[in-house]
C-alpha cells in the first residue's frame, strides 16, 4: 500500500514552515534535543516494519518531562502532528515519522525509579526496556510476566502503547492485565494519572484504554507494573508431529485436559528447520509440526501436569515426546521459538510478519488456507504461532529487490488477515494496526464502529495531532481501499467529504 | 414452574432494545438501564425511562475447549456460572450476586470483582468482546471471542465499570478458566500488624492462595490449584479448616459483618497492597480487610472528607456502598482529579451527546 499519508484520504494537515517550527520549539524548549538536519533523521525513518521508511520533519529527544510538556503544548498550539516512538521495535509501523511531523522519541527515560517487592510492583520510565524490569526484580525472587520475543529491545513504554503479549500470555495476561498505573502526558500538555497502586480507581477505566492505543491518546511518561514471584519450577515438553493438523488438535486437547499452560507454541516445518539452522536448538527437522508446551507452578503440581499432558500429547498422535531434562536445554528450546523471526531472516532476503488471531479450533482450516495462498503466490511461508491463544504469525518470505514481490507478499499477507476475520479472528493480537493494517480494518469493523472509534479518539485529541494516520482508517479510506460493508449500495455517511 | 421457564430462557430483544434507545435519541430522553436491580444502591439513583435488560437472556455460545462464553446481558449470574460449572470451568474473577436474580450485565457495568481479584484478575481482565448500543440505538461490536485482539481502541473494558454511561451493554463474551483440582481454606488467629506482615512474606512467594480476609483477630486463606501444591502449603501454614461459604458471604456482602449492627454507612477502601491500617478512629471490628488488605470494607459515621483524604494519602480511594437517602454520602465515589474529569467529560459527551445513558450514575455532573 502506499505508505504515505495522503491528505486526500487521511484528512487535512496544517501547513507550515519547518524553519518557523525549529524556530519556536528551540526557542521555547531551549534544553531540548532537537533533530532536524536530514543525516540526522536517517536513523529514524522506520520502525521494526522496515519495508516502510519515511523522514521525519524533526526529532525530539527529551530527558525530562517539562521538556516532553512543553514541547507538546508548543505543538498543540502550532498544529503540528506528533508521532511518539520507544525503542522502535514494532511491527506495524505505528512509529512510521510523518514528512510533515514530530517524532517524539522517549527512549532516553531509562530509569526504573522503583522496585517494591513487598507491594510487589515496579515503577518505571517509559523508555526501559522490558527484560531489564524482570532483570532488575530477579534478586526479590520476582519478575514481570508479559515477555514479547523482542524482549531485549522494546520499551516498556510501546508495550503499553501496542498492549504487548509474550509467549506467557495464556497463563499470565498481556500487558493490559500487568499495568497497574500510567502517566500520561495530553496532547494539550496536561499531566494526568490513570489507574493506581491499589487494585482499582474511580471512573472510567481509562488505563485500560490507553493498552493498546498505539499513542494516538496521549503520550506515556511513566509505568506501574505488577511483577510476579517466579514460579518455583518450570518445565517444558517438547512435541513433534508429522502432520500440522494433529498438533493443532493437540493444542485443544491440553486446555480440555484442565491444563493452562505457562506456554503453548507452535512452530512448521519451515520455521523449526529455520530456527534449527540458527541456534541449533536440538529441534526435529524432519518434523512437520512441534509444540512446545511450558508447565510452570509448584514442583508437584508441575509433575503432575507434565504426565497428563504427555499423555494427552501421545494421544493427539505425537510422534516424538521429549521433557527438557534440565535448566539449560529448557533455555535451548525457548531460544528456538524466540529467535524464530530473525532466524527465517536468514532465509530470505526479506520476510513479513502477520499477526492474526483465530478461535484455537480454525488453527487446521486457516492453516491450509495459508498453505494455499502460499502455493498460489509462489511465495514460501513459515508458522509460528502462540497457540495457546490462537495468535498466528505466519511468516511470508520474499525478496524486496524483485520486481513487484513486496506488494505480492503484501496482498498474500492482507488475504491472510481476511483469512482471520472469517474465522472469527482478528487482524492483530498484540502487534497492532499502526499504518500497516489501516486498510484491513475496514474489514474488521462496521462503519458505525469506526465512526465511535473516532469519537473517542475526538475526546483525547480533537485536532487528531497525535500520530495521525494510525490505527483507525477514516471513512473515506475505507470507501476507497477497504472491503467495507455496503448495505444496499449505501455507502456509509453518504454526508462524509471524501477529502 | 415458570421460574425454571425464565432461568432457562434463550431470549434476544437486542432490537427492541435498540429502537427505545434510538427514541430516546431523538427524543433526548434518559434512561435508566436495568437488569434486576440488584445492584441499585452502587451509585446515584438515575432519574429515567427503564430499560430493561433482565429480558434479553441466554447463552449465545459457550466452547469449553477455546475457554470463551458469549452469553446475553440479562442472563443470570447463577445460570452461567451453573453452566460453567458442568464442564467444570468458571469465571475466575467470582462477581458478587446481590440477589439471585443478579445479571452479568449488571455485574459487567458495576465492575465488580470478588475475592479472588488480586490474584486472578478482575472483571475487566476477563472481557474479551462485547455488544453495545451506541447513542442512536445501533448495535456495535467490539473486541471478539478470541483471546488476543488489538485492533481497534479496548471499547470493551472501557465498558466495564461505566455503569452504562457510555451506552448499554447487551452482550457480552469472557474468557473462562477451568476450576481448580483442589481447594482448601482455613483460619489462623493473629492480630492485624501480624496477619498483614505474613499476607506481605506470602505474597513473595509463589504459593497457591486464592483468597485472603482479616477480621476480628482471624487471617482467612483460601488456597487452590493442584493436589499436590495445595496440600503442600496446608501443611505448611496449618491452621484450622473452615467451610469455603466465608467466600460467597464476603462476595455477596452477606457475612454477619455486612447484615448485622449496620446502623453506620458501609464503605468500600481500595488500598495498595500492604497499606497499614489507616491512621483513622474506626474500631476493629467494625473493619473487614479482604483481597489481602487491599480492599477494605468499614462501618463508619466519618465524613465522607476525612475517609477519603485518609485514602487518598495512602494512594487508594473510598467507595460509599450505603445510598445518601439511608445517611450514606453525597457522592458515591472518590471525586476525580480536574484534568481526569475533563476527559471523563468530553467522553461523555463524545459517546452520550444528549445525556441519555444513566445520566448522573457515576457523577452527578455527567
Ligand atoms: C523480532 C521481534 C519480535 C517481536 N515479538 C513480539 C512479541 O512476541 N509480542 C509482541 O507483542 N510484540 C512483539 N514485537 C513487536 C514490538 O516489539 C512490540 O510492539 C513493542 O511493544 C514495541 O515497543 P517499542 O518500544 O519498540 O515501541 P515503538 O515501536 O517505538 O512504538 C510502537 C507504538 O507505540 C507508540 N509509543 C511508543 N512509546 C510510547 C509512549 N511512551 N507513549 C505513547 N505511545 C508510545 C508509538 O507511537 C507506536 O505507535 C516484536 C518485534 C520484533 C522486531
Amino acid at each position: 500500500m502506499n505508505i504515505l499519508y495522503d491528505e486526500r484520504i487521511d484528512g487535512e494537515l496544517k501547513s507550515f514552515e519547518k524553519s518557523d517550527i525549529i524556530a519556536d520549539l528551540q526557542q521555547s524548549v531551549p534544553s531540548l534535543t532537537l533533530l532536524h538536519r536530514e543525516e540526522d533523521l536517517h536513523p529514524f525513518e522506520c520502525d521494526g516494519l522496515a519495508a516502510y521508511r519515511v523522514l521525519p520533519m524533526l526529532v525530539a529527544l527529551p530527558e525530562t518531562l517539562d521538556q516532553v510538556q512543553t514541547l507538546l503544548k508548543r505543538c498543540h498550539a502550532l498544529g503540528v502532528p506528533v508521532v511518539t516512538r520507544g525503542a522502535g521495535t514494532g511491527l506495524s509501523g505505528g512509529a512510521l515519522p510523518l514528512e510533515r511531523g514530530v517524532l517524539l522519541v522517549m527512549s532516553r527515560f531509562k530509569k526504573i525509579l522503583a522496585i517494591d517487592p513487598d507491594a510487589r510492583v515496579a515503577r518505571l520510565q517509559p523508555g526501559v526496556r522490558n527484560l531489564a524490569i524482570s532483570e532488575a526484580a530477579a534478586p526479590y525472587g520476582l519478575y514481570y510476566a508479559p515477555d514479547p520475543s523482542s524482549q531485549i529491545a522494546c520499551s516498556i513504554g510501546g508495550n503499553v502503547a501496542e498492549n504487548a503479549g509474550g509467549v506467557h500470555c495464556l497463563k499470565y495476561g498481556l500487558t493490559v492485565h500487568n499495568v497497574m498505573r500510567v502517566d500520561i502526558i495530553t496532547i494539550e500538555g496536561e499531566r494526568m494519572t490513570l489507574g493506581s497502586e491499589a487494585l482499582d480507581a474511580p471512573g472510567f477505566d481509562l488505563l485500560a484504554l490507553m493498552n493498546g492505543s498505539e499513542g494516538m491518546l496521549g503520550v506515556v511518561t511513566e509505568i506501574t507494573v505488577k511483577l510476579l514471584p517466579k514460579p518455583e519450577t518450570a518445565k517444558v515438553l517438547m512435541a513433534s508431529f508429522d502432520d500440522v493438523e494433529k498438533a493443532g488438535r493437540a493444542v485443544g486437547d491440553i486446555i480440555a485436559a484442565g491444563i493452562i499452560p505457562g506456554g503453548l507454541e507452535m512452530m512448521d516445518k519451515l520455521a523449526i528447520q529455520a530456527a534449527e539452522d540458527f541456534v541449533k536448538a536440538g529441534y526435529p527437522v524432519e518434523a512437520e509440526a512441534i509444540l512446545l508446551c511450558e508447565l510452570d507452578g509448584v514442583e508437584a503440581d508441575v509433575d503432575d501436569d507434565c504426565q497428563t499432558v504427555r499423555k494427552v500429547l501421545e494421544e493427539a498422535g505425537a510422534t516424538n515426546i521429549q521433557l527438557a531434562r534440565d535448566e539449560a536445554e529448557r533455555a535451548r528450546f525457548w531460544a528456538g521459538r524466540k529467535n524464530a523471526f530473525p532466524a527465517v531472516g536468514r532465509m530470505s532476503p526479506d520476510y513479513y510478519c502477520m499477526d492474526g488471531t483465530i478461535p484455537r479450533r480454525e488453527l487446521p482450516r486457516v492453516l491450509k488456507g495459508i498453505a494455499a495462498l502460499s502455493q498460489e503466490s509462489g511465495l514460501p511461508v513459515a508458522n509460528v504461532f502462540h497457540a495457546g491463544d490462537g495468535n498466528m504469525h505466519p511468516l511470508i518470505l520474499f525478496d524486496a529487490n524483485r520486481e513487484g514481490e513486496l506488494a505480492l507478499a503484501e496482498e498474500v499477507g492482507g488475504k491472510i488477515l481476511e483469512l482471520c476475520v472469517a474465522a472469527g479472528g482478528s487482524i492483530t493480537g498484540e502487534h497492532g494496526v499502526g499504518r500497516e493494517k489501516i486498510n484491513q480494518m475496514c474489514s474488521q469493523f462496521q462503519a458505525d464502529e469506526i465512526s465511535l472509534f473516532h469519537a473517542l479518539k475526538a475526546a483525547f485529541d480533537p485536532d487528531g495531532l497525535l500520530n495521525p494516520g494510525k490505527n483507525i482508517p477514516t471513512l473515506a479510506r475505507c470507501a476507497e481501499f477497504g472491503a467495507m460493508h455496503v448495505h444496499n449500495n449505501e455507502l456509509p455517511h453518504p454526508e462524509l467529504p471524501r477529502f | 414452574m415458570t421460574e425454571t421457564a425464565t432461568l432457562n430462557a434463550d431470549q434476544d430483544i437486542a432490537d427492541a432494545l435498540c429502537a427505545q434507545v434510538g427514541r430516546a435519541y431523538a427524543e433526548r430522553t434518559p434512561l435508566r438501564i436495568v437488569g434486576a436491580n440488584t445492584r441499585g444502591f452502587y451509585g446515584l439513583p438515575v432519574d429515567g425511562e427503564p430499560l430493561e435488560m433482565a429480558g434479553h437472556t441466554g447463552i449465545v455460545s459457550y466452547d469449553p475447549i477455546e475457554l470463551v462464553v458469549t452469553v446475553r446481558a440479562g442472563t443470570r449470574i447463577s445460570d452461567l456460572e451453573d453452566r460453567l460449572a458442568e464442564n467444570h470451568q468458571m469465571l475466575a474473577f467470582e462477581p458478587p450476586r446481590f440477589g439471585p436474580a443478579s445479571t452479568i450485565g449488571g455485574a459487567v457495568a458495576t465492575g465488580l470483582s470478588g475475592p479472588r481479584r488480586p490474584w486472578a484478575g478482575a472483571v475487566r481482565d476477563f472481557v474479551l468482546g462485547t455488544r453495545v448500543i451506541n447513542q442512536e440505538g445501533k448495535l456495535l461490536r467490539f473486541g471478539g471471542e478470541v483471546m488476543k485482539n488489538v485492533a481497534g481502541y479496548d471499547m470493551s473494558r472501557l465498558m466495564v465499570g461505566a455503569q452504562g454511561t457510555l451506552g448499554v451493554l447487551t452482550d457480552i463474551s469472557f474468557k473462562v478458566l477451568p476450576q481448580p483440582a483442589a481447594s482448601h481454606s482455613l483460619k489462623l488467629s493473629l492480630p492485624l500488624d501480624a496477619a498483614l506482615n505474613k499476607l506481605a512474606e506470602l505474597g513473595r512467594k509463589p504459593l497457591p492462595i486464592t483468597a485472603a480476609a482479616w477480621h476480628a483477630g482471624e487471617l482467612f486463606l483460601r488456597l487452590e490449584g493442584g493436589k499436590s501444591s495445595v496440600n503442600a502449603t496446608r501443611e505448611r501454614l496449618g491452621g484450622e479448616e473452615i467451610s469455603a461459604d466465608l467466600w460467597r458471604e464476603l462476595r455477596d456482602l452477606e457475612h454477619a459483618f455486612f447484615t448485622q449492627n449496620n446502623d453506620k454507612a458501609l464503605w468500600r477502601l481500595s488500598l495498595p497492597p500492604n497499606t497499614p491500617a489507616l491512621p483513622l478512629d474506626i474500631a476493629e471490628r467494625d473493619i473487614f480487610y479482604d483481597w489481602a488488605g487491599s480492599q477494605r470494607f468499614i462501618k463508619t459515621s466519618l465524613d465522607a472528607d476525612t475517609l477519603r483524604k485518609a485514602c487518598q494519602q495512602a494512594g487508594g480511594h473510598a467507595t460509599c456502598y450505603t445510598p445518601a437517602a439511608l445517611g450514606g454520602a453525597q457522592a458515591p465515589f472518590t471525586p476525580l482529579n480536574p484534568v481526569v474529569e475533563k476527559y471523563h467529560r468530553q467522553l461523555k459527551a463524545q459517546l452520550d451527546g444528549h445525556g441519555i445513558f444513566n445520566p448522573g450514575r457515576l457523577y452527578a455532573a455527567f
